[in-house]
């Protein structure tokens, strides 16, 4: 694994959430309605942090969960990881505009099986999507209706995103594959 | 994944197979408090029940927990008496392996049958209780059920309590309790105990143990295996070994009763034991047991067959 770029620092990242906190409130006029859910497991604290900053502008207390999406992989047998992480929602999505997040959109299919999972614990209003980076290489027909920063790569590198809650640091690096 | 892919014995899980099955389980768990109790993971599999030995719970457990994966499962029970051992068991097996099945679940009243199938067969086995050998599931259920109570395993002390001998259940927790760093006592009359029971930390009676246990672990009368008079009497047995409203008032705070079901009302638990709530309720386990049972062999299912 060589480091080939430093994409993104601790400041970049608090910045993407602040605007994309003001983008959501904006396109769903207000928070009212919003629950967020962070997909396992940097999706978690990004949700987090988007749910803590909205709380904050509009002086409400906005929900947030957790979801696993291993039982819903197309891949199971072929490239599973064994332990599966906690799925934690614990309130009705019912009805509600959910926010879904995620570190990075790649081929879609993690997206495509947190849909299919979502969709067991009831029939939202809406599902929106909030990814920090976007790389392309999408595999499905699947966008994201917030991103952070779209980052074209090749399929030889990968992107390696480290947060606070999950790795001690705040930043965003590409790294190429040997 | 695990790294055998059949589930014989407890001798034959590795610490990180229990670990791996254990963390899995609290995931699984999750998805049977949920509205809709079913993810696609096993989409397209194959699962037969096999039960050579009439069960209810162990068979509706895997039952459930195949179906919460979303595979197939068939059941197939038949009773000992038409079945010829060794031969039929094979013809069977054979009838059921053209259908390409993926995994079987079996119980058979003979100890050691499952082995035997498991060497005969391509495809990963599951050991469902097999005659006095081992019921390695239930034992996984059971850990699990202590995990979730205690919150760890090392320096607890639990009593196995009853009919030692003729319970497969009884080796398997042995084993597997004793392996996480659990102190195990048997408590157990010499009649119901093996012939050499030298390496086994042995009480005959169960108030040599109910004050200090951390876990009270009640078995079944095996009464459908006793083929030849075990205990003099059921009065005798209420004497030494059965848990009783004063014994249960007796244990520890903290502590905890199971059993594996189906309970002998009477014998090895009274009456007023089973239908106690309150403080002294929250002590019986038993209920978890059988809601830990689904998670416990979801998790395995899906270690097997992803």
């Amino acid at each position: 694994m060589i480091e080939k770029a430093y994409i993104l620092s601790g400041n970049d990242i608090d910045r993407i959430i602040r605007r994309i906190s003001h983008e959501i409130l904006e396109r769903n006029k207000g928070a009212e309605s919003l629950v967020f859910i962070g997909l396992q497991k940097r999706g978690v604290p990004l949700a987090k942090r988007i749910a803590e900053n909205i709380e904050k502008f509009e002086g409400i207390k906005i929900k947030t969960g957790k979801l696993d999406i291993t039982f819903y992989r197309d891949d199971i047998g072929q490239n599973v990881k064994p332990i599966a992480q906690i799925t934690d929602i614990s309130f009705e999505i019912e009805n509600m505009n959910v926010i879904l997040v995620d570190d990075v959109l790649y081929t879609g299919r993690t997206i495509r099986a947190a849909l299919d999972a979502l969709i067991d614990f009831g029939r939202p209003k809406s599902i929106q999507l909030v990814v920090l980076i976007d790389r392309g290489h999408r595999e499905l027909p699947i966008r994201a209706d917030y991103v952070g920063k779209n980052l074209p790569t090749s399929r030889d590198e990968s992107i390696e995103v480290k947060l606070e809650e999950t790795d001690g640091e705040d930043s965003v690096m590409v790294i190429e594959k040997e | 994944m695990l790294r055998k892919k059949s589930i014989i014995d407890i001798d034959s899980l590795s610490m990180e197979d229990i670990g791996l099955i254990l963390s899995n389980a609290d995931s699984f768990l999750e998805i049977s408090g949920r509205d809709v109790k079913k993810v696609p993971t096993l989409r397209g599999k194959t699962i037969v029940n096999l039960f050579f030995e009439p069960s209810t719970r162990t068979k509706t457990s895997f039952e459930i927990a195949a179906k919460r994966l979303s595979a197939d499962i068939i059941n197939f029970s038949s009773s000992t008496s038409s079945v010829k051992k060794g031969e039929s068991v094979i013809d069977t097996l054979k009838t059921i392996l053209s259908m390409k099945v993926d995994l079987i679940i079996i119980r058979h009243s003979d100890s050691g049958t499952v082995k035997m199938v498991d060497r005969f067969v391509n495809i990963p086995v599951i050991n469902a209780g097999d005659g006095k050998y081992q019921h390695p599931t239930q034992a996984l259920l059971d850990l699990y059920t202590i995990k979730k109570r205690f919150g760890k395993f090392k320096g607890l002390k639990a009593a196995i309590i009853g009919d030692f001998i003729n319970s497969r259940v009884a080796k398997s927790d042995m084993n597997l309790l004793e392996k996480m760093g659990i102190n195990v006592t048997i408590v157990s009359p010499t009649m119901l105990l093996p012939e050499d029971f030298s390496g086994m930390n042995v009480k005959h009676c169960i108030d040599d143990v109910i004050e200090e246990s951390d876990i009270i672990y009640i078995l079944r009368m095996q009464l459908e295996r006793h083929d030849r008079k075990f205990y003099p009497s059921i009065m005798e047995y209420n004497r030494f070994l059965s848990l009783n409203m004063d014994r249960l008032s007796k244990m520890k705070t903290g502590s905890i009763v199971m059993h594996p079901g189906p309970v002998n009302r009477g014998i090895e638990i009274t009456d007023e034991v089973m239908d106690i709530g309150g403080e002294l309720g929250e002590k019986i386990a038993i209920d978890e047991q059988v809601t830990y049972g689904v998670a416990i062999r979801m998790a395995i299912l899906y270690l097997i067959l992803s």
